[in-house]
Parts: structure tokens; C-alpha cells; sequence
């Protein structure tokens, strides 16, 4: 198990790689550069203009630029962000943390819904209650995230409700104290949370729905019921464990999925997390804060596919990794 | 000579013969026969198709040109049809004029009355090759706007907007999908079937895709369009976009079938009578995956068109004026809007009942196709 990890992580070294020479492409070919909207500005002078060029590196060609920054890179300096002037890690520090808070929280409102749901739904096929569930799944899977958080918006303020539903505290939040601040961040979390949770819950649902009743026909759970176990027994200790791992697996692309569609719920709500970063970079081009946005978007993609593979090799003793 | 009037008499029989078999079963067939047994799938099948000839015919069935704009009459409520008079007799459905009382405020003039005509000409438009102005249905001039749905903050008629901006929406997915399945197969298809260093570096090079964050490339490569294109080249440069970020996923698993499908007996039989590579590749491997391939396409389209008017919807998409049910949903995104203007929010609805029917018809599809198919 221990040199498969280290094993994956060494070939994480040349497709980040891979991934940075990629994304500095793309970035070199949108047209103009962050001095652009700089030099539209009367009141800054040539001399500065030049200056900045120089510090930036802005006036060698693509290939040593990439060089420098890939050698800034390796010793842990991700660059200075043009639009916040200070170093890229300050900024996207606290944007990474907020962007795992909140996908931690609907991956957690996922799970915890839709693997209940699931086996609920699987145990009793074609209900009524199974019916239902498959018809909300449906509606969860086609609506988009950024509508369904607008929708909630508009739910909240035509109700009335006394809730928080821009950013991540109140303005009031420096004055509380730390359970109360606690609690501030929570009540503003909820909307994305539930956003982005209720968008996973409806695919996840499907999913285990679909293993358990493949668990469900099989073999093994024909013999343990005709032996005379307990129907919970069965489900639980026979068909669940099985029909869990392929969950695992879904896992990681899940990780994907949040964090893609994160980056818009963010944006809606006024998250300050990695993908409202992202966008605003972007639209500046602000080009070491977007290379790093990418290269940490594509880190934490990479850690999820080898913790689900992880977690998967735990759970089930068939798979060995060598 | 008998013996030859015998055989074509057996020839005509066999071909004869043949046709009817091909008549009882055919795969074409027998899948269209699971389908319809899924009622809902049908449902979700005659919808998308529904909405697909509304936006083709969007100049006929709406009463406006999408960039017609009422300046006094921004955010205007829907218009109410009135089917009854004053005496409370049905008469020809009617509206009457509104007017402004303040900022996004109308009032109804009872003593304007404005007749709905049905076919009547208004702002021209083309279907193909041809212009017109003959329009389902309007009213006379222009002094007096008719909104079924509203107006947005320009004054334009929301209903006319929805309908060209579904034209974009309805089919970027579509033709976006349509390009990257025919990549990821062509691709797919090589990379399994040659394998050694192509394989290799293609498929490097779909990981490289796929290890970025999809909205995060999204983003990156929606920003290398320059930003006064016209909106033609806008939207060629989305597919292109949209296309290029998914067609690894599907090479991945093309690839995989083409693996084992290259070994089989009757691809062995195709090489050994000299049958060309590219040959086998397209007659004998790939036809093997289609039916993954149909499904998949058609389960895809509805993210497609989410991401479509997720780039939209935050600016990076499709831009004003021209219309895409992303950006339309942008204007309701502030909360004035949202609460004093709750009709802004329409576009959604329709993203949302585009993708629904897409879902059940895909969900449908893989019932129908793929008999090992347990998710019901």
C-alpha cells in the first residue's frame, strides 16, 4: 500500500507538470496582459509602466517566462498577484480553506442523504416513497446550480427569512464572539452548501440505488436469507458492504464535480472561495494568480482520485494494489 | 432452360425472404420498441423535440424582433390577456395599454384597448433562406408593447428573448457534444487500436484534461476569446470550448472498448482477408461502441447546456445583445430583481425543463440499449 501511494504521487510529478506547461499555454494565448488595463491610465507614467514590465517578466518571451516561473514554483514561490500586490500564497491561502469548507460540507449533506435514500429506495422498489425520491433525483440532476441558489435567494427574501445569503460573515462578524462567529459562518454556508450538496445528492442517490439493487439480486444475499438471517442483517451486513464500493469509487470524480461546480454556486453567493478567485483572476489576467488557482484546483483533483482509490483498497480486501 | 427460370424464381424468394426478415427484426427496431415502452422517456423525447422546433421557429412564434426594446416600458410585468368585455361576453382576445407610474411601475388605461391579431406582419425575420414578417401572433404598432412574459431592464419582450436565446442554449449542447463524441471516438479509436507510443501520448495527453478542474478550464479558456468578436464567432468559439474540455472522458472509454473488441474473432477474420486499417477501425471496432456512445451523448447534453449558460450567466459567454438563456438569467441576479421582478427568473425554468426532458429521454435510452441495465 505504502509504495503504491508514493508510487501515484510520483506520477503525479510529471502530469502536474504537464498540467502547468498546459495551462501557461492557454493563459499566453487570451490577447493582451494585465498591463493593458494599466496603460489605459493617464496617471500612470511610461517609467512605472517599464518597471512593472521588468518585475513581472513581462517583456521576455513565453518560453522563459514559463522557465521562470516553473523555477519560482519548485522553491514554493507562486508569484506576486498583479491586481492584490502581494504574493499569490497569501491570497489563495484562505480561498483554498474556504473552497474545502464548503465542498466538505455538501459532500457531507450528500452522503448523508442520498446513501439512506438509496438503500431506502432500493429495498422498497416502485413504491411510492421509492417514486418520489427517483422523481426528485431527476429534478436535483437538471436543475443548475447556479439557478437553484438563485431560486433560494428568492425564496429567502420573499419569505421574509431572517437569513444571511451574500458572502461567507456578516459585517457584524469582528465584533462577536468566536461562537458566535462560529455560528455566523454557519448560517452563511448553508445556502451554498445545500446548493452544491442537493446537486451530487441526486446522481448519488441514482447510484446507490442502482448497486443496491444489483447487491440485492445477487447470490450471496438469496443464500443469506435462505439460511434464515434477519432481513436488517441482510441488508446491511450482506448487501450494503458490497454494493458500497463501486460509491467509493464515484468518490473521486465526485470531487471533480464539486469542485467545478463550486466555482459557480461560489459566484452566486458571493463564497470566497477558489472559484470566485479564479473567475475574478481570469478576468484580469492576473497570470500567476490563475496558474496557481489552476495548479491547486488540479492538486486537490489529483489527492481526491488517490484518497477514493485509497479508501477503496481499505474497504474492500479483494483489491491489493502492488 | 427450366432449371434457370427455377433459379430466379428461388433468387426473387430468398430476396424476398431477406427483406421480410430485415422487416421483423432489426436492432434500429428493437430499440425503439424498449423505448416506447418507457413512457416517461417518450414524454422527455417529444419535449426536447418540441422545444427544438420552437427555437427554429422562434421569429414566427414570437410577435418581436429580440432586439426591439421599449424604453419607457423596462421590467414590465406580463401582459394580461383579456378574453372577456366589459359586459363579460367572450369577444377576441384583447390587452389593454399600460403605463408608466413610476420606476418599473405600470398601470393599466382602461380606455386603451389593443386587439391581438393572429398571423398578422411585424418585425421581419428569417426562416432559411427566406425573409418575412408574418408573425403567429402581435398587436398593431409599436406604441404599445405586448410582453406574455415581461420585459427585461432594456424594455425587450422576455417571451421573444427566451425563444432566440433557447437557439443557443438548445444548440451549443448539442452540436458541442456532437464534436467532442466524434473526438473522443476518433481518438479513442486510434489510441486503442494501434496502442504503443500513440496510445501513450494521446492518452497522457486526455489525463492531462481531465486532472484540471472542468469550470476552472472552462474559465481559462473562455478568457482567451477576444472580447469584441460578433456573436456568430462567439458561439462557435464555446463549442469549440465546451467540445474540447469533454471529449477525453469519452476516449478513455473508447479506448478500452476498442481494446477488447481489436482481439475478437471477427476483427482477426477482417485482417486476415486484408481489410485496411482504417477499415476495421470504422466497420468492424467502433460500431461496437455505439451504443455506449448514444447514450452517453444524449446523458451529457443537459451538463452541456448548464455549462453553456453557466459561462453565460457570470459574462463569459454568449454577450449582449444577443440573446442565451445563461445571460437572460444574469439580469435577474441581483436582488432587486429577483424580488420586484420575479418573471427575470423564466430563463431558468427553461434551462432547468430543457435538461429535465434530456435526463429522462438519456435515461430512458440506457434502459432501451443496454440490456445489462439494472437502474430503473
Amino acid at each position: 500500500m505504502k509504495t503504491y501511494i508514493i508510487r501515484r504521487i510520483l506520477y503525479a510529478i510529471p502530469l502536474l507538470l504537464a498540467i502547468s506547461l498546459f495551462s501557461f499555454m492557454i493563459m499566453q494565448l487570451s490577447p493582451g496582459d494585465y498591463l493593458d488595463q494599466l496603460r489605459m491610465n493617464p496617471d500612470i507614467s511610461r517609467q512605472v509602466l517599464n518597471t512593472m514590465e521588468r518585475d513581472f517578466g513581462l517583456d521576455r518571451s513565453v518560453p522563459e517566462q514559463y522557465a521562470l516561473w516553473l523555477g519560482q514554483v519548485l522553491r514554493g514561490n507562486l508569484g506576486r498577484s498583479f491586481t492584490y500586490r502581494v504574493p499569490v500564497t497569501q491570497v489563495i491561502g484562505s480561498r483554498i480553506m474556504n473552497t474545502l469548507i464548503l465542498s466538505f460540507a455538501a459532500m457531507v449533506l450528500a452522503w448523508g442523504v442520498s446513501i439512506p435514500v438509496g438503500i431506502y429506495s432500493a429495498t422498497r422498489k416502485y413504491t411510492i416513497g421509492d417514486n418520489i425520491f427517483t422523481s426528485l433525483a431527476f429534478v436535483g440532476l437538471s436543475i443548475p446550480n447556479f439557478f437553484f441558489a438563485l431560486l433560494l435567494l428568492y425564496g429567502i427574501v420573499t419569505f421574509n427569512l431572517n437569513w444571511p445569503i451574500q458572502g461567507m460573515t456578516s459585517i457584524t462578524h469582528d465584533m462577536m464572539t468566536p461562537v458566535q462567529q462560529f455560528i455566523d459562518i454557519l448560517k452563511h454556508l448553508a445556502v451554498p452548501a445545500v446548493v452544491l450538496g442537493t446537486a451530487s445528492m441526486a446522481g448519488l442517490t441514482r447510484q446507490m440505488r442502482g448497486q443496491m439493487i444489483d447487491a440485492m439480486t445477487s447470490d450471496y444475499v438469496r443464500t443469506a436469507r435462505s439460511k434464515g438471517l434477519m432481513e436488517r442483517v441482510v441488508v446491511y451486513k450482506h448487501a450494503l458492504r458490497n454494493a458500497i464500493n463501486p460509491m467509493i469509487t464515484i468518490f473521486g470524480f465526485q470531487i471533480s464535480a464539486l469542485l467545478g461546480g463550486a466555482a459557480l454556486t461560489e459566484i452566486v453567493t458571493g463564497w470566497p472561495g477558489l472559484g470566485t478567485l479564479m473567475l475574478n483572476a481570469v478576468r484580469s489576467k492576473d497570470l500567476y494568480l490563475a496558474m496557481a488557482g489552476l495548479m491547486m484546483g488540479s492538486v486537490l483533483l489529483i489527492l481526491g482520485n488517490l484518497i477514493a482509490d485509497v479508501l477503496l483498497a481499505m474497504s474492500d480486501p479483494r483489491i491489493r494494489y502492488n | 432452360m427450366e432449371r434457370k427460370a427455377f433459379n430466379e424464381n428461388d433468387q426473387k424468394e430468398l430476396a424476398q425472404s431477406t427483406i421480410k426478415s430485415k422487416d421483423q427484426y432489426s436492432f434500429w427496431r428493437e430499440m425503439w420498441k424498449r423505448l416506447s415502452r418507457h413512457r416517461i422517456a417518450i414524454v422527455g423525447g417529444i419535449v426536447v423535440l418540441t422545444l427544438y422546433i420552437m427555437v427554429i421557429f422562434a421569429g414566427f412564434l414570437s410577435p418581436y424582433h429580440p432586439n426591439r426594446t421599449f424604453r419607457q416600458y423596462f421590467y414590465h410585468p406580463p401582459t394580461r390577456v383579456h378574453f372577456t368585455d366589459e359586459t363579460g361576453s367572450l369577444t377576441r382576445p384583447y390587452i389593454y395599454g399600460t403605463e408608466s407610474v413610476g420606476w418599473g411601475q405600470y398601470e393599466t388605461v382602461e380606455d386603451e384597448k389593443y386587439e391581438i391579431q393572429f398571423f398578422h406582419r411585424g418585425d421581419p425575420h428569417t426562416v432559411g433562406p427566406f425573409t418575412t414578417n408574418f408573425q403567429l401572433f402581435g398587436i398593431e404598432g409599436y406604441e404599445q408593447p405586448f410582453f406574455i412574459l415581461g420585459s427585461d431592464g432594456y424594455g425587450r419582450d422576455l417571451f421573444t428573448r427566451l425563444l432566440y436565446g433557447g437557439r443557443v442554449s438548445m444548440f451549443i449542447g448539442f452540436v458541442a457534444i456532437f464534436i467532442s463524441t466524434s473526438i473522443g471516438m476518433l481518438v479513442g479509436g486510434i489510441s486503442g487500436y494501434y496502442g504503443g507510443w500513440v496510445d501513450e501520448v494521446l492518452m497522457r495527453f486526455a489525463e492531462v484534461i481531465m486532472s484540471i478542474p472542468g469550470f476552472y478550464l472552462l474559465l481559462a479558456l473562455a478568457a482567451v476569446m477576444p472580447i469584441d468578436i460578433p456573436s456568430q464567432m462567439r458561439f462557435f468559439f464555446i463549442i469549440s470550448i465546451l467540445a474540447f474540455r469533454g471529449w477525453a472522458g469519452m476516449a478513455r472509454v473508447i479506448r478500452g472498448m476498442v481494446l477488447s473488441a481489436k482481439n475478437e474473432e471477427y476483427v482477426q477474420a477482417a485482417r486476415a482477408i486484408g481489410a485496411s486499417d482504417k477499415r476495421i477501425i470504422i466497420k468492424h471496432v467502433l460500431p461496437v461502441t455505439t451504443t455506449y456512445v448514444i447514450v452517453s451523448a444524449t446523458v451529457a447534453v443537459p451538463g452541456y447546456i448548464i455549462m453553456e449558460s453557466g459561462l453565460s450567466f457570470i459574462g463569459l459567454g454568449i454577450q449582449e445583445p444577443a440573446a442565451s438563456w445563461g445571460n437572460m438569467l444574469a439580469a435577474a441576479q441581483n436582488i432587486t430583481s429577483i424580488t420586484g421582478f420575479p418573471w427575470m427568473l423564466i430563463p431558468g425554468f427553461m434551462i432547468f425543463i430543457a435538461c429535465l426532458s434530456y435526463n429522462l429521454l438519456g435515461d430512458g435510452l440506457r434502459d432501451a440499449l443496454d440490456p445489462k441495465s439494472t437502474i430503473r
